[in-house]
């Protein structure tokens, strides 16, 4: 299944990129998340994070279908 | 109009301002965040914010919708900037108008409050001392999170003081 992951702020780079489109047999945003991490080293654990899927805050347990969008938020800033 | 939006220029308050024109209002109340040159103990030289805009702006949408419910406000907008910041910039500006200034105060603090908590939006500082980092991601990464150390200190705490964990908890979820 083909998913479009986008990356922000210290994971962007981390990952050196900030899109990419992946193959993955991952079925939640967890499971990709634990991928993720093991490709590209990401230092937040998964407890600081929040996930959103099609641009819309998701429960890391949620079942991804093709095509779905993921972005992991980093602890935000703004202000 | 949105509520709630970026610019990747300055934040034109005159602008901005006038949106919030009421005949039925008393004032406006509007807040400013400024690029300050310190934060932490480092001293800071430049900034720089990234959004993730498509879900910010729905998330801001949000707050200022929730701003205008619980409190008795005529309008209420928020502006956020994006890119690179100098010292001395603005980097957000929310204003509220209201018939009275009591609630404009409470909603305007209501907004920057859950804006700084909610909203996809990080900070890039420079240092002067040539280093960099993003606010609230780099240093907790280093420690260990808070979340390990609570589940940690939990185990234990099933096993010999479980009452004495219980005390402490309750205040924490009454707080929410």
């Amino acid at each position: 299944m083909q998913l479009k992951i986008q990356y922000y702020a210290l994971m962007r780079e981390q990952a050196g990129r900030s899109e990419e489109t992946l193959d993955t047999a991952c079925a939640t945003p967890a499971d990709l998340y634990g991928e993720l991490v093991t490709r590209y080293g990401f230092t937040l654990t998964r407890e600081q994070l929040k996930v959103a899927v099609n641009s819309e805050f998701s429960d890391w347990s949620r079942r991804l279908a093709a095509g779905d969008a993921i972005v992991f938020i980093p602890p935000v800033a703004g202000g | 109009m949105m509520r709630f939006r970026f610019t990747q220029t300055a934040i034109d308050t005159t602008l901005a301002r006038r949106e919030l024109l009421d005949s039925g209002a008393g004032g406006y109340v509007s807040f400013e965040g400024w690029v300050r040159d310190h934060n932490e103990g480092q001293e800071v030289t430049r900034l720089e914010y990234e959004a993730f805009q498509e879900l910010a702006v729905k998330e801001g949408e949000r707050i200022v919708a929730e701003a205008l419910r619980r409190f008795p406000v005529k309008h209420a907008l928020c502006i956020h900037r994006v890119g690179a910041l100098d010292l001395r910039d603005m980097a957000v500006w929310v204003g509220v108008s209201s018939a009275h200034r009591s609630e404009a105060f409470d909603a305007c603090r209501f907004i920057i409050d859950e804006v700084k908590h909610r909203v996809p939006i990080w900070k890039k500082e420079h240092y002067r001392s040539g280093d960099s980092g993003w606010v609230n991601c780099e240093r907790c990464a280093a420690a260990p999170s808070h979340a390990q150390q609570h589940g940690h200190a939990h185990e234990h705490g099933h096993a010999h003081e479980h009452g004495h964990e219980h005390e402490h908890d309750e205040p924490a979820a009454t707080h929410s």
